[in-house]
């Protein structure tokens, strides 16, 4: 029995992504209906998983699932058995018992999500795995984008940020240069990761730490947010620095002009990565990100649970 | 991740594909024409003109189809009735027993359809599945004051109490039978045929 998984961008070819796409503009019509209801999973239970905080991933995948007539449930690491000392292969096979289609998760370790997948007979989404991958976000940022400006083919995309500490940061390459994008990637050295040159020359995505340099030549801008969870400090001097070299400052906005769409994934870090003009300002796809994610990851299940039972 | 089909086709769409000239035509161009604007006449006549008139045509083939029609209503009414796209992919009862399909675009004319007459429009009547599935879908998305049902071909093998109102032509076939309808818009020239079906010496199914 082979089931169907989302565990890395690595999952699904360009094509896969156009077929999720179209459906995502369906269902993005379904939210602006007054019944937002379709019985395409009616029967179906998706769990969502989640050891670590989330506002947004956790919701839109809870609105997805339930607009598509699944039953969701979720259930936290806090409050939940792992806080009692459970293991991560007892908790997910205790929730796997109990009869679920798929398995929404997301967990500090990276790597995570695949060993579940091996552990469980659901169907398996990654939601974000230590500093690893988060699939879901970069086919939203992606679908996002092109909604705004049309095929990403050959258009320069800049992310900039925490890149050592982002799963967003490798979803994001990885999706963007499938769909044909050119990409550079932005971080001062210390949040640049360890080995992001074999990567970015075999995966054909360019590195700088100027971002000065970089941005006039843009299409679009990816802020990322500064993790400092996951940071024991010592990776930048201060949040004022941080901000003078990297930020998207009222300066750098006026650089950019106003035609280029800025995203941010998301909680931002007012002041500190992002200026609150850049946030607030037209050209800003912040809250469009949010909606189309409730979207991209309706059709993320449906096309993982909706066909024929395996 | 599976790789899903192509957006709204079913399995009559893919042994259509490469299969050009098999069996026979039912009917032509000048034929589908000439249904087209009775069955346009018989919505008005039924509807006592083209007041609160909604067509939807179920994609793939329907939408085009209510597109005619109402071309047809505009030329001998004066009026332009709104035409819109049900895509019916979500609200299917076999989701589960086929590969994952796309669903095609729904579009909803701007006045939408509460307490309109809504016309259904389709290429092909058969199990009477597909209409059962708009009929949810509609559900979701108004309340009609009354639905119609218009085909261009009925097929008969009902599987559902539904019947059409308007029909272009009785097409009495074999279950075995494929019945494909090609259109201008989808597929670059107008006609229908039917083909019987041969099993073939390896096994797999053929058409003559």
């Amino acid at each position: 029995m082979t089931r169907r998984h989302l565990l890395s961008v690595d999952d699904v070819d360009a094509e896969e992504i156009a077929a999720v796409f179209a459906t995502a503009a369906e269902m993005h019509d379904v939210q602006r209906r007054q019944v937002k209801k379709l019985p395409a999973l009616r029967g179906r239970t998706v769990i969502n998983l989640f050891f670590e905080d989330s506002t947004r991933t956790r919701s839109s995948f809870e609105i997805a699932g339930k607009w598509l007539s699944a039953d969701t449930v979720n259930i936290t690491g806090k409050g939940s058995s792992a806080s009692k000392g459970e293991s991560l292969r007892d908790t997910v096979q205790t929730v796997a018992a109990m009869g679920v289609d798929a398995l929404v998760m997301r967990h500090g370790a990276s790597g995570a999500a695949l060993q579940v997948s091996q552990w469980v007979d659901a169907s398996v989404i990654n939601a974000g795995d230590g500093t690893h991958e988060h699939p879901s976000q970069a086919l939203l940022d992606a679908y996002t984008l092109q909604r705004r400006m049309g095929p990403l083919e050959g258009r320069h995309v800049v992310l900039v940020g925490d890149l050592t500490h982002s799963r967003v940061f490798r979803s994001n390459v990885k999706c963007l240069t499938k769909l044909g994008a050119e990409v550079t990637v932005v971080a001062p050295p210390t949040l640049m990761p360890s080995g992001v040159d074999t990567w970015s020359r075999e995966a054909g995505f360019a590195t700088s730490y100027d971002l000065d340099e970089v941005l006039p030549k843009a299409d679009a801008v990816m802020m990322l947010r500064v993790q400092r969870e996951r940071m024991a400090g010592g990776y930048f001097p201060s949040a004022r620095e941080y901000t003078v070299g990297y930020g998207l400052t009222r300066d750098r906005l006026d650089v950019l002009g106003p035609d280029v769409p800025i995203c941010h994934p998301g909680p931002m870090n007012r002041g500190l990565e992002i200026a609150a003009d850049a946030a607030d300002a037209a050209q800003s796809l912040v809250l469009d990100q949010v909606s189309a994610g409730v979207a991209v990851r309706m059709a993320i299940l449906y096309h993982l649970l909706a066909g024929e039972d395996l | 991740m599976p790789t899903p089909q192509t957006p709204g086709e079913n399995a009559d769409d893919r042994a259509d594909r490469g299969a050009e000239d098999i069996g026979r035509v039912v009917l032509d161009a000048r034929d589908i024409s000439r249904a087209l604007t009775r069955i346009s006449h018989e919505i008005l006549e039924r509807n006592k003109g083209p007041q609160d008139l909604v067509l939807l045509g179920i994609p793939t083939r329907g939408v085009g189809l209510a597109r005619r029609v109402a071309d047809r209503i505009a030329a001998t009414e004066g009026v332009e009735v709104p035409v819109g796209a049900l895509d019916v992919t979500f609200y299917r009862d076999d989701l589960r027993q086929q590969p994952t399909r796309g669903p095609q675009p729904t579009q909803v004319p701007p006045g939408g359809i509460d307490g309109r007459t809504v016309v259904l429009v389709d290429d092909v009547l058969y199990s009477g599945r597909t209409v059962r599935a708009a009929l949810d879908a509609m559900n979701d998305l108004g309340r009609p004051e009354v639905v119609r049902l218009a085909v261009l071909v009925d097929r008969g093998h009902r599987q559902l109490p539904i019947r059409a109102d308007h029909v272009g032509k009785n097409l009495p076939s074999a279950r075995s039978e494929r019945v494909m309808v090609r259109l201008e818009e989808v597929d670059g020239h107008d006609e229908v045929r039917i083909a019987g079906s041969l099993t073939g010496p390896d096994g797999t199914e053929q058409w003559r």
